[in-house]
């Protein structure tokens, strides 16, 4: 029996945490991460969970310590946002080449500088390369959903890799929603137990970890971690499945909507994909063949399902919630148009929103009116259009 | 305590074959750690020598669980893994006693992971970090830390004409972690294994964390012959540059104390990387070397009667 509650995108993804229960959480305050970590700090303060929670000096100790008790046998998570992200960076990487299946709340927010606490994509874009499976959502729902799933990929035998579930900086994080949360039996039995194929705590039979590994091995592990994100892409979809038999909400790659006989499509992430949703059909009640795909998963990348979803589509907007400076397109276009190569559509890119700026349903409205200019050949693609920017 | 016929007797948990040195301390500082944890141990060091020349992928060298993650975050990985630890004991998984290490050389230690170090400390995590100090980033090619002395020919502070090598005294790590208040801070050397020895044991036993700082001789960046790693070491407590003394609890103890204390000149002409300070233009920083060390001696002294007052 679900059970319906108010909560924002912190809370709920606390509460899934606090479901899971895992045995080391690391942490250090950030904007706007900061409430799913007094949230839990509240849980641990009552006794109503079992993990060590342990209060770092920095993001950068916070993933540091969080490899440790994940090397160590422990199922463990941390969350950051922005800068905090950046700081750990380096060991971002370490995490996910040591297989550690840790999983990670990141509430986007965009990267200093300017410094700026409000939402856009440039903080986990950058980890894009990192090895890391990342899960976009549209709202708490998803949000809270995505972290019970999350763990069930990251400690699949044939993944092992760690998981960001990203929902976007107040946006999501500080808005309250009704959302359905499984019972904490449920979630518990869904969560299960982890057991780690090596641990640090298993003195009898020693294991080295983060070796040096040069020349002769690095490349091999690499082409494992290869595999590995690979893997994923069908593990995603299966624990998406199981995940709708025990809650009534099934999770895909991917979530094509009124993407049937459209015409014209955008495709977003996180909660810019809700507002696109009321768009299109604002849109569709108007006559406009119009629709929408939203990215769950953008790693591992679902480059086939992606150009089989847009197959019958002509003109895609492709939005962007950051920049990659100096590259021809933004990050997500540069995927989607790789994707799509060698079809028909015709792609445009739409960088919009950073540090926070809103976009409103007029601003998504907008959009749709450029991509029929495209496909009427009246504007050209060449370039981004920067949406709700002035000058 | 056991003494060293015992411990001689222990298994050797750092394998042959490892690629240190010939005459590297800092390994026979493992060695002696090793000795005195015993297997059940988690060890974890930042990027360095001792992580390179043992852990040269498929080879390890070490017979205990070892974790190596980055240059910076030897404390914070060790305190994730005590903290996975107590949580797993508390959920009865595990009920076996098992100490945790951390390690890290100087500049692991001093510069770069003295916030993660710090951290640690303050979080009270029941571990143990020790710094082998071999005064200068050694792995990349003998280059100035934080903890290399004053005067010392390094790569990056070489003895040039105008500037004869690093101009600052070193950090003082050991009175920095004094005074986070932990219950146990240390000054040891593998130049005398007993008390070394001793002294892990010691901060492994307390509750709580524990930091001792060992100065390790590194053959290749101090520029001596190989054979002389152990009695450089020695000298070097001899000379008053590196007493060995316990904190327990905020009381001071100095382990040895000189009946003649020798001149640090004595020790530093052993030295190539002090060579240029033989010339006659920089045959004042000598005298200034003494007397910091005299100061600092003194000092010592005086904190441990305060202290034991």
């Amino acid at each position: 029996m679900a059970r319906r509650l108010i909560l924002s995108g912190n809370d709920a993804a606390a509460e899934a945490m606090r479901q899971i229960d895992p045995d080391v959480v690391a942490a250090f305050p950030i904007t706007p991460q900061t409430e799913l970590m007094h949230k839990f700090a509240e849980f641990v303060a009552d006794g109503d969970v079992k993990a060590e929670f342990v209060l770092v000096e920095s993001e950068h100790s916070a993933m540091s310590a969080t490899v440790g008790a994940s090397a160590a046998g422990a199922r463990a998570m941390t969350a950051t946002s922005a800068n905090g992200l950046a700081l750990m960076w380096e060991i971002v990487y370490i995490a996910a080449s040591m297989r550690l299946p840790i999983v990670m709340p990141v509430i986007n927010r965009a990267l200093s500088g300017p410094i700026n606490i409000h939402c856009d994509h440039s903080d986990t874009m950058g980890c894009r390369d990192s090895s890391w499976i990342q899960l976009y959502s549209e709202n708490a729902q998803e949000a809270y959903d995505n972290v019970l799933q999350a763990i069930k990929i990251a400690e699949h035998p044939d993944v092992l890799l760690p998981v960001m579930v990203t929902f976007d900086g107040f946006i999501i994080s500080h808005t309250a929603e009704v959302l359905e949360v499984l019972e904490d039996a449920e979630a518990r039995e869904w969560a299960g137990e982890y057991k780690a194929r090596y641990s640090l705590l298993n003195t009898d039979d020693p294991v080295t970890f983060g070796p040096l590994d040069l020349q002769d091995y690095y490349f091999e592990h690499k082409r494992q971690q290869v595999e590995a994100m690979k893997n994923a892409r069908r593990v995603i979809q299966e624990v998406g499945e199981a995940y709708g038999k025990l809650s009534g909400r099934s999770y895909d790659l991917l979530e094509a909507y009124r993407l049937e006989d459209a015409d014209t499509a955008l495709v977003a992430l996180g909660s810019t994909a809700g507002t696109t949703k009321v768009v299109v059909d604002e849109l569709r009640d108007a006559g406009r063949k119009v629709g929408l795909l939203k990215l769950r998963a953008f790693r591992p990348f679902p480059g086939a399902e992606i150009k089989a979803a847009l197959g019958g589509v002509k003109t895609v907007g492709v939005l962007d919630r950051a920049i990659s400076f100096g590259a021809p397109g933004g990050p997500l276009e540069k995927e989607i148009k790789a994707a799509l190569y060698g079809g028909e559509q015709t792609v445009g890119n739409f960088v919009y929103g950073l540090g926070g700026r809103d976009m409103s349903m007029g601003d998504i409205k907008s959009v749709f009116d450029e991509l029929d200019a495209i496909s009427a050949g009246t504007q050209s693609v060449d370039e981004p259009r920067f949406v709700g920017v002035r000058g | 305590m056991p003494g060293l016929k015992q411990l001689a007797q222990r298994e050797d948990l750092m394998s042959a074959g490892h690629r240190a040195c010939a005459g590297c301390l800092p390994m026979t500082a493992m060695r002696q750690i090793l000795l005195s944890a015993g297997k059940d141990t988690v060890c974890g060091c930042t990027t360095g020598c001792v992580e390179v020349v043992t852990t040269i992928y498929p080879y390890t060298a070490w017979k205990t669980p070892f974790i190596h993650n980055a240059f910076e975050n030897s404390a914070a990985t060790i305190s994730g893994a005590e903290a996975a630890y107590r949580s797993l004991r508390k959920q009865g998984k595990i009920d076996k006693e098992i100490n945790f290490i951390a390690m890290g050389g100087d500049g692991g230690t001093y510069d770069i992971g003295l916030q993660a170090l710090s951290g640690a400390m303050e979080r009270g995590h029941n571990m143990l970090y020790i710094c082998y100090d071999n005064e200068a980033y050694m792995n990349t090619g003998i280059q100035r830390s934080g903890g290399t002395p004053r005067g010392t020919a390094t790569s990056t502070t070489p003895a040039g004409k105008v500037i004869p090598g690093k101009q600052q005294y070193p950090k003082p790590l050991t009175d920095i972690m004094i005074a986070h208040e932990i219950p146990y801070v240390a000054q040891a050397t593998p130049g005398y294994p007993k008390d070394m020895t001793d002294k892990i044991e010691k901060a492994l036993s307390i509750e709580g964390p524990a930091f001792m700082n060992v100065l390790a001789p590194c053959t290749r960046g101090w520029r001596y012959p190989m054979e002389e790693s152990m009695d450089i070491a020695r000298q070097a407590v001899e000379t008053c540059f590196w007493p060995i003394y316990e904190v327990e609890y905020g009381k001071i103890k100095v382990s040895r104390k000189p009946k003649e204390k020798v001149p640090i000149e004595e020790w530093l002409k052993r030295q190539g990387r002090f060579r240029h300070l033989f010339r006659e233009e920089n045959k004042h920083i000598i005298a200034e070397i003494q007397a910091e060390v005299d100061r600092k001696w003194d000092w010592l002294l005086k904190r441990e009667e305060l202290s034991q007052s």
